[in-house]
Formats: C-alpha cells, structure tokens, sequence
C-alpha cells in the first residue's frame, strides 16, 4: 500500500477515512458510515439534489459539470429503468486519486451510488473500475458484500422499504472507456466505442435507461456533502468551485502524494508548500495543472487559483486534478512525445482526426525528437492539433490535441533546437518515431 | 412530423421537423460531403466530413447527427468548413497507399472525389506508410487494409442491412481493422453488399479485381436473370475476342425495386455468359450418332423442315414444346404464338414454379389486391407464409428487413423451418410441413388442430388486428388451398397479396400462356374467340399435352418431335430421359444441357444478359431487360423462333406483326445500348407506338400485341422505356375455375447459392464454400 502525505493546508473531508482502516465496514460505521444515506432515505430526492446544488460540487472527472444540475436532469418517470453509474476508469496519466478511495475508503464510493440512486430513484447502481484497478476489484467487492450482509444493500435497505442493488464491473484496459458513454458501451458487453450525443446519458444511458454517470470522487463526495451540509461543503472553495478536491502531485517536487485542498486552492503554494517544492532544488520549467490532456503552463503562470473557472481563464483546465511538475533537466519534446504517445496509444480509432491525428502526431514528434525532424515538422505538428482541436468525436482528440498545442506554442524553441541540431535524445531513430 | 423551416447557406429550406440535416439539404439539392453516413443504416458520425456552420454553436456540428429545427442556420461550405475537410483528407492520405493507378474504384472513389473538391495535394509526412498485405476473404470478397478509411459502411450493411453480422471491428485507433467473421475468412451469403457501400477500394470483389477500368466498360443496367424478385443489376461489359464480355454486375442503380440491394447471384453470377464451353454453333445430329456443328443455314433448314414433314404428317398433336422460366415475355408470347399458329399444338408447357394460374383466379375482380415488391418497402405488416426468400428471394428478404428495421413494420412468419426470417418476425409460428392449409383454416375461424395450440392462438389474435397486410407466400400454396389464403386475407380491411415463384420470367412465362389449357392472359384454349381472329388461324380448340404427359406420350411413341427453348426438362424429377428416343428433339439453350445432349438439333441461344425485352418478376412488376452482353455465334430465341417458323414456311408477318409504320424499334438492341448512349427519339416514338417495326426479331412488334391482347400488359410505356418497374395494373385473368386443373407445380427450392440449371454453369456459384455447405436445390429446373 503507497505510504499516505499529509500537509498542514489539507482540508480533510473526502479524506478523512485515508489511512484509517475504513475498508472495513465496521470501522467505516464507526467513522459516520452510512448515515448520509439514512438521513437521504429519510429526507428524500428533492433535499438531496437542494444539498447537492447547494455544494457546488462539479465533476471530479475533469469537465466541472455541476453534479447537482446533472442529478435533477434525469427524468422522474421512466418506462426504462434508471441507473447509477461510477466511473472508476481513472486513466489520465498524472492522476492517481479515485486509486485511494477505492483502497482506502471504498464504502463512500457504495454510499455515495445508493445517495445518487436515490435522487433519481434508480434501483441499481454500477461501479466500473479500470481494468487495470484489478487488483482494487476485490476491495471493493468485499467492501459490496459485507454491506449486502448488514442489510444496507439488496431489498428493504436499512428496513425502509427501499430496494438498492450495487454491481462491480472492471474494464478491459482502454483509457477511451473514461468517457461516460464509451464506458456504458463497455459495461454493455461492446467496443469501448463514444455514444453519438445527444441523447445525454440522463435521458436515454445504459441499456437505454435514463443514467447519472460520475465520476468515483464526485460520487464519493455526496455522502460527506449530506453530513455537512451542502452550504459549508461550497464554503470550503472558491466561487462557483465548491469544496475540495484530491489533488495529485507528481512529478519534480520533494513531496509528491495526493492533497485534499480547497478548491481555488494556490497552485505556486500546492507546489512549493505542500509539494515541498523543486526536486533537488532545481529551476521550475513547467507544470502540466490537470492530466496530461491539460495544456502546460509556464512557471510565470502558476500564481493561479486550482479551479476550473481561473485555469480555464488561463488558457489551461483543472482537469482531473493531476498536477505534474516538470523541472529544468525535462526535454519538453520528449514530454510531448511520452503524452502523445499515449494517447495514439488509447485512441478508440472511431473517428477519422483523432485516429490518424494522433498518430502522425506521435510520428511527427517522435522523429524531431530522434533527430529526424525538419523545420516545417514543427508547423505541421501545430496545423495537425489545430485541425484536430473540436473535430473529433469525443474529447479524446482534444486531450491530445491541446497539450500538443501547448507545447509547440510555448516551448518552439526547444523543438527548433531538435530540428537544428542543438538538442538531441540518446535514443536512435527507429526505436523512438514511428517508422515501423 | 410538421414541416419545420431553417437556412442553409443563406437560402430559406423547409423539412420535416427532425429530419438529419444531411437529408434535409440532400433533398434540396446540397450535398453534403460524407463517408460514413449511409442512407437506411445507423448513424456514426465517425468520418467528420460532414461538418457544418450551426449558428450560436461554438464547435463545427455534423450534418450527419444534427437534426433540423425551427429557425436553426446553418452554413455547409465556407474557407473554414473546407479546411476541416481538407484537413481529414490529408489525415486519411497520410497512410493511404495511392495506389489509385491500379485501384479497382480508381475513378469511381469517394476518397478520389473528395480530394479532388477539397484538395489535399501536399504531403506532409515523411515516414514510412503502414502497409498490410491484402486479404482474400472469399473467393468474391478481397480486403486491402490500406485503402480503407474506416467508414464502417461494410459492418453495418453486413449487420443491419443482411442480418448476418460478419464483419466487425478489430484493434483500435491507428491499428484498427475490418475483420472477417473466420479469422481470416468470411462465412456469410457472399452477397457482396460490403463491397457495394465501400467508398472506396478496400473492398474489391473477386470477379471484377483487376480486370479493367471503370471508364472503359459500358454500363448497362437491365434486370437479373436469376429469382423471381426482379433486381435491377447494372453489367459493366468489356469487349473482348467474341463480343462484349460481362465484367462487373453491380448496383449503381439504386431505383430499382431492390433499392440498394445485390444478392450474389445478381452481383457475381453472370459467368455462365462468359464461359468457354457455351455453345456459339448450331449442332446437328450426325449419321454416326454425334452432334457436330453445322452451318446456321443447315441447322435451320434441317429443323425447319423436319417440324414441317411431322406437323404435316401427323398433325400438331404430335409435337411438343416446352418454354422457358428465363426467356423474356416477348420470347414466351411468340413461342406460344407459334406453337398454336404455325405448329397447330397445344401440346406447350414450361417448368411451373408457383400456381400463377389459380394466383390469378382467386385474385378476379381484384386485381389491385396484387402487390408489387415495391408495396413491401413500407408496408405496416407483412404475413408470410411458407417459403424462405432468405434462400429463394433474397430480394424479398431485404426489403421485409428494411421494412422492419426501418418502419418498424410488423412481420408474421409461419414456416415449417425455422427460416432466418424469424429473427425479424414479431411473430413466428412454427407448423408442420403439410399443415399449411390447415393454418389458413385454423386463421379463418375454422378450428381445427392448431386450436389446442397456445402459440397460435396469439399469434392469430394478434394478427387480426392488422388493418392492412401483405400476404405472401410460398408454393407450399396451390389450387384450393390458395383460394381458401386469398378468402382469408379478404377479411382484412385492407389486404394485398403475393406468391412466390422461382425464376426471373416464371410469372411472364405464367402470363404469357405457357400452357396446354391456359392462352396469354390465363385464356382458356376453349375461348380462343380473339385470339383465333388476331393470329389468323384455327386454334386448336382442345387443351394439349402438359410437360409430364408429353414425356408420357413421347415414351408411348405418340410424341414425333419437342421443341424446347431455354429448358431442361430432362432433369425435372419425375422425367423419363429415354422416353425422347423416338422423338425429333430441336433444343436452343446455351450449354449442351442434359437435354441438349439427346437433340436432333441444338440452336445456341443468348441469354438473358444478351438480349432485350421485357420480363415479369414473381410480384406483377414487368421490367425493361436490355442487351448488354453480346457473344459472336448466338442468337436470341425470338429471332432462332421466327427463322424457325421462316423454314417452316410460315408466314413471318403474321407472326411477328412488323412493318407496320415508324422506324425500327428494338429496345435498343441493335445500337444505342452498346453506345452507351440512350436513343431519346427513338424512346419517344416507341412510348407512342408510332415507331416503325421493319425487323421480324424485333420484340417490341409482338410486345404491341401482347398489350392489345393481355390488358394487364397494357401499362405506361414511357415509364418502362425509362427503365422503371411497372405493376400489371388491371384484372389479369378470364379464366373462372381452376379447380380440376393439375397440379404440377414443382418448385425448385433454390438456395442462395444454386440457380436451377443457370446455377449449374455458374463456377462462382460453386466457388465459394457455403454452397457445399449448405443444401443442394430439390430440383433443377430451367
């Protein structure tokens, strides 16, 4: 198990359980444990999406869509059954914090799918893991069973009358699948293939029932939002960005490891404060602020507050909350090779930009990195992104179009000096570009 | 849905509301540039060409998803919607191997087409392409990875469209793949759609690869010579030693009455026509017992003669002649026209199929009950009884599963076998195989054995609720069982009804009075009355001799000489080969049949492909066939039968009533067709009848009279010229009781892969695995 950070600025909400044991249901009871859902029987639908509304919480996915107005979307009636679904496909490369829930606290996971149930008033929620969370799967189905053994899962739930079943599902390897309607595609039996949309997933979602789909921070977030109170929860962030978040930081910092702060929280202080600052004492060169698919940003940009809206403004996203610091001895071209590579790696291949875009992206960088590249590569390379920049079909394209952007835009100099032969990696050619 | 109104490039557009503006704009005139979209099949918005403008929208939207809405604006081409598109080409070019130069859709591409209007003629990449060996998947299916765009056309066709799901997707992002259903091989019904839609050349088919250029064939659209549906097929022929050589039967025609459709026998099975070992000289029966060829002159003088000296020595009952399931309307009407003019027989049958004859009875006085294959394209619901057009009519098939998938129609299904089509069905109702009349009983309110029967039960409740219903069945239906159908179906407030026979002509060869009793238009011989005064002659008043009683007279010895065109009776089960022994044999066909092997005299005759007319699918629907195919040394069985009546001394002009004023009209047979170019004068005076017949083997000059003297036939012909399908259109049939009839009907129960004794010469046909694996047809028949 990766040994827990701590940092002073934490506010602990979603984490408090972490390190505790709470795994267990009966240390997870003695912790406030499935009274959130209690109190959500009790009070009923309308209160829990007035609470939910009331916390500002947005996705934790990387969107930012309030959760509250995504609940009060799905249709009261439905001839189709209604679900609830937890995107446990964490794959955003720098982001690491659905892996701790799960491990340290997956009963709020549980708890937070039969309070969004409730809301919508479905009967069955899913939790679907990343295939590569495997070895997570048994946690959780453990901590699934022993709520079914105390009566809190399967019919008449807690004796209220209430029927709420809960089933586990992992992937099978595929970043595509984060998608909300790539991922019920999968957890349907099929290609891990992005639904044309509209319908949105809370009008016509899995197996055509009207679906809330979140991601597993947000649905784990609700049970502590009902316990708090919906108005000191959004109290604790920024505007219109309420609460915390788990923010990941990695990288070239002394202290890296998963922070609970505020939204809107410093992001120079999330850094050199709570990330201990540079490795080594090195010069900053650049931080990526929300997964890899978010656009870098130059030391001179970090004195910025981490919420959606202010890195929004800056050009950049807050994305899923992974911060990744990259210092002085980083090859920024390498970087965007390694980024690139991953996402023509993930590419599902549906649609024709994203497909072939990523690809020749990876082709293109690959090549300057190893040598190979011509000054026109690195015009290319920005015409490519551009054209592949809201053409796609899902936001993959995006994901890897605009980091790419990013990097040709604000580090061209070090492209150039691979195109002329100033820089080059030790790596040869053909073991790097694409030339196969 | 009500009209809602919208803009599309600054002009002010109306459609109905929810309609794809793709569709919306197509119907208006602008089309909208796309790979994946295709018309019937789910939506994909995979390929992104169709992006468009939508006004207060921030991204580009596909015109593919994007349904129309009151007072929506949009804009479908300016600098920045090209450069998107632009730019996905540049993206699909980057590994496509332009190979264009060798490229089967070389000039007949969407990708070419789409590169040529947005232009993406710069190559940005250095590195190497990725390249994948081709593939053959069947003997008529070859897949070349890097031609293809992933479209997915190919997989939903395969799916959607044929419910056979053979095709699918492999891998994913740069490596994704089309993949076969075998690894490395496909299982299916070879129909070929896949390669129909692909836009480009990543699916060839077998036959065609490689054989020529697109701009080097003449294309000529006419109809398949195969089943009884009647697809429209377009041949690309090629000029070779001996003629024009069929290169290509494909579907660039979609207004036909098979919309997109192609089975294999439509797309592939034109190969008998090019074969080696097709007979392209008369033969005649040397003194040493082989058959040698001979002069035309001497074949035809030795027939003709020969018919004569029997006709004159022992009267018309003597002879025998046989038509064909496969010759056109004009080819049947003359055959029977000679055999009761010149030969003075009654003695005429054909290989029946399907009762068409008690069909046409049952149905009097309400002819508009007939459907056309076009009423199934969109009819609320469907019984069908009995047979398997998965198999037998593939045509039929898609458009029941169009009709299904597409309008939600609800079909009924009763079959002794549990047919595909069950999949479809919103009702299936298994029988046994003799309880097909006590299921029309059982229907009607008669009781009966399936009373005790559950599942009959709601499925009859449940189709009782139709309103209006197409009836279709299968040959299991003959003679009272298929009034007591027709009776049935009445009930319905509104109902029409359609019987399946085998064969591209074997209702016309039905309607043109291939029978003992039955004259042109089900006439019974014993009212011969306008008949009699327009030919000329007495008719023979009594009925003659049927297909089984002339080989019983033959074996009797009071059979002196059968005449069979475009038949092989000698396979049909039940014949007795030997029974020909003493019989002055006279076959025209264009293989040395197991018939043709006992002739006296064989004619080689052109096929279907190679000759124009008119044909009648199984529906009613009459259609314009054309002369596309052209082999050196044949000839079609019109002219064989009025140079045959020449010899005979007959008097052509009264058989073949040309002359008679205009020009020469013969379905452009003789030029036109092979120009490539449509003779409009010549459409137009056709159409009015005002054109000059001055040749004898001109089918039009007989098709006059069969219009005059068979009212149903008497349709639009501008619309048939024009290359539409035309539904007979008044009462067919005089004949009042069809009781006491015989029931000869012997259906062949093709499947997809076999085609009667055509089928036989088709090496594709047997090529590909699924026809060993599957069951043998019953019976050959023509």
């Amino acid at each position: 198990m990766p040994s827990l950070v701590s940092h002073p600025d934490e506010v602990k909400i979603l984490s408090r359980r972490f390190g505790q044991g709470a795994a267990d249901i009966e240390k997870y009871l003695e912790m406030d444990g499935y009274k959130a859902v209690q109190a959500a029987i009790e009070k009923g639908p309308d209160w829990i999406i007035a609470e939910m509304k009331a916390s500002g919480l947005r996705g934790r996915g990387g969107a930012g869509f309030p959760t509250g107005m995504k609940w009060s979307f799905v249709p009261k009636q439905s001839a189709k059954p209604k679900y609830v679904l937890v995107n446990g496909d964490e794959s955003e490369p720098g982001t690491c914090k659905d892996h701790l829930i799960f491990l340290h606290d997956p009963h709020a996971v549980i708890e937070g799918t039969m309070i969004a149930g409730l809301a919508i008033g479905s009967k069955l929620g899913f939790i679907y893991l990343r295939g590569e969370y495997r070895y997570l799967l048994k946690i959780v189905e453990k901590a699934v069973a022993d709520a079914y053994a105390k009566g809190f899962l399967g019919k008449n739930i807690f004796g209220t009358g209430v029927d709420f079943d809960i089933v586990t599902q992992t992937g099978a390897g595929a970043y595509e699948v984060g998608e909300e309607s790539a991922l019920m595609e999968s957890l349907e039996g099929k290609r891990g293939v992005p639904r044309i949309k509209p319908p949105f997933p809370a009008v016509v979602g899995l197996y055509g029932g009207p679906t809330v789909i979140n991601n597993a921070e947000t649905i784990a977030t609700a049970p502590h939002i009902l316990l708090m109170g919906g108005e000191a929860y959004a109290k604790v962030g920024s505007e219109r960005n309420g609460g915390t978040r788990l923010f990941g930081i990695s990288g070239h910092v002394e202290r890296p490891g998963v922070y609970e702060l505020p939204m809107g929280y410093n992001l120079k202080r999330a850094i050199y404060e709570v990330g201990g600052g540079i490795r080594g004492g090195k010069k900053l060169k650049a931080v990526v602020p929300g997964g890899s698919s978010t656009p870098v940003l130059l030391p001179e940009e970090i004195d910025i507050g981490l919420d959606f809206d202010q890195l929004g403004k800056a050009g950049s996203m807050l994305g899923s909350g992974g911060i990744v610091v990259l210092d002085e001895t980083v090859s920024i071209v390498e970087f965007a090779l390694r980024t690139i590579s991953f996402y023509q790696h993930e590419s599902c291949g549906w649609c024709i930009p994203c497909r072939e875009g990523t690809d020749w992206l990876k082709k293109s960088i690959g090549r300057i990195y190893a040598g190979g590249g011509m000054e026109k590569d690195i015009d290319n390379i920005r015409y490519l992104a551009e054209n592949m920049m809201g053409r796609t079909f899902c936001p993959l394209g995006d994901a890897a179009a605009m980091p790419t952007l990013g990097f040709v835009k604000k580090f061209r100099q070090e492209f150039e000096d691979y195109v002329n032969g100033k820089a080059r990696s030790e790596t040869p050619l053909l073991q790097i570009s694409g030339a196969h | 849905m009500a009209d809602v109104s919208f803009t599309v490039d600054g002009k002010k557009l109306t459609a109905p509301a929810g309609t794809l503006l793709i569709d919306a704009c197509r119907a208006h005139g602008i089309e909208i540039p796309a790979f994946c979209y295709y018309p019937g099949l789910s939506l994909q918005a995979a390929c992104r060409m169709c992006v468009v403008r939508q006004e207060k929208v921030p991204k580009l939207q596909t015109a593919c998803t994007t349904p129309v809405a009151e007072g929506l604006v949009f804009t479908t081409e300016s600098p920045e919607i090209a450069q998107a598109r632009k730019a996905t080409i540049e993206l699909l070019l980057g590994n496509h191997p332009l190979d264009c130069p060798v490229c089967d859709a070389g000039g007949e591409c969407e990708l070419q087409d789409m590169t040529f209007r947005y232009g993406a003629h710069e190559s940005k990449y250095v590195e190497i392409k990725q390249h994948r060996e081709e593939q053959q998947w069947s003997p008529v299916v070859f897949f070349d990875r890097p031609r293809c765009i992933l479209c997915y056309r190919c997989v939903r066709m395969c799916g959607e469209g044929m419910d056979v799901w053979a095709l699918g997707i492999q891998n994913r992002g740069a490596g994704a793949v089309i993949a076969p259903n075998k690894q490395d091989h496909l299982e299916c019904e070879e129909c070929g759609q896949c390669i129909d839609v692909c836009p480009v050349g990543a699916l060839t088919s077998g036959t065609y690869r490689y054989k020529t250029r697109p701009w080097e064939m003449n294309h000529v659209s006419t109809v398949c010579a195969h089943c009884g549906d009647g697809c429209k097929t377009t041949l690309g022929l090629k000029r070779a030693d001996d003629g024009m050589e069929i290169v290509r039967g494909d579907n660039r025609d979609k207004s036909g009455i098979n919309g997109d459709f192609l089975c294999i026998k439509g797309r592939y099975a034109f190969d008998y026509s090019n074969r080696e070992d097709r007979l392209t000289k008369p033969l005649v029966r040397q003194a040493n017992g082989e058959l040698a060829p001979v002069s035309w002159e001497e074949a035809l003088e030795f027939a003709g003669k020969k018919l004569r000296e029997i006709r004159d020595a022992k009267g018309g009952r003597a002879i025998g002649v046989i038509g064909s399931n496969r010759t056109t309307n004009e080819e049947a009407y003359l055959l029977q026209k000679f055999a009761r003019s010149v030969l003075g027989t009654n003695n005429i049958d054909h290989h029946r199929t399907a009762d068409y004859a008690t069909f046409a009875a049952a149905l009097k006085g309400n002819a508009d009950r007939e459907a056309s294959l076009r009423d199934f394209a969109a009819a609320p619901a469907i019984l069908l009884l009995g047979g398997d057009p998965t198999e037998e009519h593939p045509g039929l098939a898609w458009q029941l599963r169009s009709d299904v998938r597409l309008n939600q129609a609800r079909l009924y299904v009763v079959n002794h076998e549990l047919i595909k089509l069950r999949r479809q069905a919103k009702a299936f109702l298994e029988i046994s195989q003799d309880g097909y009349a006590d299921l029309v009983s059982f229907l009607s309110g008669n009781g009966g054995a399936l009373s005790s029967n559950e599942k009959a039960a709601s499925f009859r409740e449940d189709l009782l609720k139709e309103e209006s219903v197409l009836i279709v069945f299968g040959p299991e239906y003959r003679g009272k069982d298929i009034e007591a159908l027709v009776k049935f179906g009445m009930g319905f407030p509104k109902a029409k009804f359609a019987i399946l026979g085998d064969y591209a002509n074997s209702r016309g060869a039905a309607d043109m009075g291939l029978f003992p009793d039955l004259l042109p238009g089900y006439v019974p011989v014993t009212a011969a009355g306008t008949f009699a005064e327009e030919y000329g002659e007495a008719l023979p008043a009594a009925p003659g001799l049927d297909l089984v009683e002339m080989f019983d007279a033959a074996g009797a010895g009071d059979l002196a000489a059968l005449y069979v065109v475009g038949s092989n009776p000698v396979s049909r089960y039940g014949v007795d080969a030997s029974a020909l022994k003493n019989v002055f044999l006279v076959v025209q066909d264009m293989f040395l049949t197991e018939t043709a092997k006992l002739a006296d005299v064989v004619f080689p005759a052109a096929n279907l492909y190679e000759k124009a007319g008119t044909v009648t699918n199984t529906f009613g629907d009459i259609q314009l066939v054309k002369k596309a195919a052209d082999r050196a040394g044949v000839r079609s069985d019109f002219e064989l039968i009025v140079r045959l009546a020449d010899r005979m001394g007959a008097d052509v002009k009264k058989l073949v009533p040309f002359g008679r004023g205009g020009v020469r009209a013969d379905f452009g047979q003789t030029r036109g067709a092979q120009s490539g170019e449509a003779d409009r004068h010549q459409v137009w005076l056709t159409a009015h009848h005002i054109e000059l017949k001055a040749s004898p083997f001109d089918p039009f000059a007989i098709f006059d009279e069969v219009q005059r003297l068979v009212p149903a036939y008497d349709i639009p012909r501008m619309d048939l010229l024009t290359g539409n399908d035309q539904h007979i259109k008044t009462e067919l049939v005089q004949i009042e009781n069809t009781g006491s009839r015989r029931d000869l009907v012997l259906p062949s129960k093709d499947t997809l892969f076999t085609s009667g004794t055509l089928g036989k010469y088709s090496a594709m046909l047997h090529s590909v695995m699924e026809s060993h694996t599957r069951k043998t047809a019953e019976t050959a028949a023509d």
